[in-house]
């Protein structure tokens, strides 16, 4: 293993997001306490409890989820299209660091950042609403496997765009959709069918309904289906990143 | 001297069907610095960059110090260091901070002496702390450079180091490219300039087209396809050259004043003797003589168009 280079990657990233720590942690910090004056406060309040869970602390796990999937996706996505697109990423392709240890050094750190986000997230929910953390192991447990899994997928998705555009258009056009309509603001059992069903082959479900239960003890779905689903995710993940690094994947022509 | 990089059937053809690289055979010798040359697209970064792991061969081997560079990676590319053709930087990293990374990447531990001596090497000291896109052009080559010996390559592979370097730095890093062979370091050098390569190299080969077409010593290549001119300045200027000299084609140039006479210098009868004798039997009047000795520009022109 060569811990040096997965240090300097490690390093390297986050130096890089220490830079623009003000404007990464800005921008979830203000949405979050927008969808909170709007959602949690103003709508909220005319709205009943779900599952016994009031609206404004029934929100939060899904938006801390809204921000761990688009912030993973987007810093991990950056973190190895950049260099790709300017160039830099010669000097890691001819360092003697192996794929796995490139991997873990650009998807550590994008996790880590997302993570740190994610806890602000929580940070910034508790000035608005009251919340309890009821199986806080298990919380970090999906913290930690969701930001893992979705920057590996950001990892993918640089690796493949070629230009801005494309770096942008999976976030946009399939991750939002899915986290809006993966049961973040409401409890799937409110869906009437055909959506109920239609809506469990929408991964996020697994993911909010997760994370909600270490919340609040309720779930759209069962625990240990959601643990399974994260992992299966997980192994998605991995199996396309080394598929990437296998076949040279648009890193080396 | 035992070769340090050996190169085997070497060839590759990029996805887009362009064979860039066909069947290579070279050797680099330990300690030596050798001058890629070649046109535009001749393959010489192609070259570099299988042997870095930057661009995958379709087929051949390249042995680095005895490390073959596909499944012995590691501790090949541990000791190889590059300095791409591309000024590619972190614009928002200092020179400091993007050196310490490289030495890291190549599996190092921080040895922030070694680091100051090579900035120091380099005059990029008193720039350490400054942000890469606010140095010059030739500072960011250095700093190239500098990133490329972090890690104490034995083995150097300078792609075009000098393009774009005004004329006091390329002498400041032919020097450091003499003293880091002192050191033991070997250099594959690609160059533009030929002055370059006569200048630097022990050996010298020219690629065309994907293919090696000539590995010579500078000295033997110099010599053994080197022409040598002999200028002929006359007292009196003539107006066309005399028949009898017409065996020898001179030029005539400098208004007649001068006759040319260009011969080869592998040859062991030259015709001088005979030219300067003829010259009198016409009454041509000897001024001065001297002779000037073809530049590797002109052998390399004349490969490359055979
Ligand atoms: N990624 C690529 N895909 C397809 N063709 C490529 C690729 N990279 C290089 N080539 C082609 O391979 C040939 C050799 O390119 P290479 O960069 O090795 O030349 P070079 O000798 O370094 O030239 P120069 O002196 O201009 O730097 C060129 O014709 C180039 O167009
Ligand atoms: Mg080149």
């Amino acid at each position: 293993m060569n811990w040096y280079g997965v240090k300097a990657i490690y390093y390297f990233e986050m130096a890089r997001s220490w830079r623009t720590m003000m404007q990464s942690l800005a921008s979830p910090v203000l949405s979050t306490s927008l969808y909170f004056v709007v959602f949690g406060t103003a709508i909220g309040s005319r709205m009943g409890d779900i599952d016994g869970v009031s609206y404004g602390a029934f929100i939060i796990p899904g938006l801390v989820m809204l921000s761990l999937l688009s912030q993973s996706i987007s810093n991990a996505s950056f973190g190895i299209f950049f260099p790709k697109f300017s160039g830099t990423i010669y000097e890691v392709l001819s360092a003697p660091v192996s794929p796995f240890e490139i991997v873990l050094g650009y998807v550590g750190a994008a996790a880590t950042k997302s993570m740190v986000i994610g806890v602000v997230t929580l940070i910034t929910a508790r000035l608005f609403v009251d919340y309890s953390i009821d199986h806080p192991f298990w919380m970090l447990v999906f913290l930690v496997l969701t930001s893992i899994t979705f920057s590996l997928f950001g990892f993918m998705i640089g690796i493949w765009a070629d230009d801005f555009q494309k770096l942008q258009i999976i976030p946009l056009m399939i991750i939002t959709p899915l986290t809006f309509l993966g049961g973040a603001f409401y409890s799937i059992s409110m869906l009437p069918e055909p959506w109920q069903t239609l809506t469990l082959f929408n991964p996020v479900v697994y993911l909010i309904s997760g994370f909600r239960w270490s919340f609040y003890s309720v779930a759209d779905v069962s625990i240990g289906l959601s643990l399974s689903m994260t992992f299966l995710f997980l192994i998605t993940c991995l199996a396309g990143t080394y598929w990437i690094f296998k076949t040279g994947y648009r890193l080396k022509s | 001297m035992k070769a340090i990089i050996s190169i085997k059937d070497l060839h590759k053809t990029y996805s887009s069907g362009f064979i860039a690289l066909k069947k290579i055979n070279l050797e680099i010798k330990a300690g030596e610095i050798f001058a890629l040359l070649g046109p535009n697209g001749a393959g010489k970064t192609t070259l570099i960059s299988i042997i870095c792991g930057i661009v995958t061969p379709s087929g051949g081997t390249v042995i680095a110090d005895g490390s073959d560079i596909i499944s012995d990676y590691r501790t090949a590319r541990s000791k190889i260091g590059l300095v791409p053709q591309e000024l590619t930087t972190d614009a928002f990293e200092t020179v400091w901070a993007t050196v310490t990374f490289s030495r890291g990447l190549f599996g190092c531990p921080p040895n922030d002496a070694y680091i100051e001596k090579i900035l120091r090497q380099l005059s990029l000291w008193d720039k350490k702390n400054a942000k890469i896109r606010e140095l010059s052009g030739g500072m960011k080559r250095r700093v190239m450079i500098a990133k490329a010996l972090s890690h104490e390559p034995t083995i150097l592979f300078l792609d075009e180091p000098t393009a774009g370097v005004d004329v006091e730095l390329r002498r400041d890093m032919w020097d450091m490219v003499r003293e880091l062979r002192e050191r033991g370091v070997t250099i594959l050098l690609t160059t533009h300039y030929i002055e370059e390569a006569e200048e630097m190299a022990d050996r010298i080969g020219v690629i065309n087209n994907g293919e090696i077409i000539l590995v010579e010593d500078k000295a033997t290549l110099m010599s053994k396809l080197g022409k040598k001119t002999l200028i002929i300045q006359l007292q009196n200027s003539v107006a066309s050259i005399p028949p009898l000299l017409e065996k020898y084609q001179l030029q005539l140039s400098a208004q007649g004043f001068e006759l040319h006479y260009s011969y080869d210098m592998q040859q062991p009868e030259n015709g001088i003797a005979q030219l300067l004798a003829d010259l009198d039997s016409v009454n041509l009047k000897v001024k001065d003589l001297h002779s000037s000795e073809s530049s590797l520009e002109e052998i390399f022109v004349s490969l490359v168009n055979e």
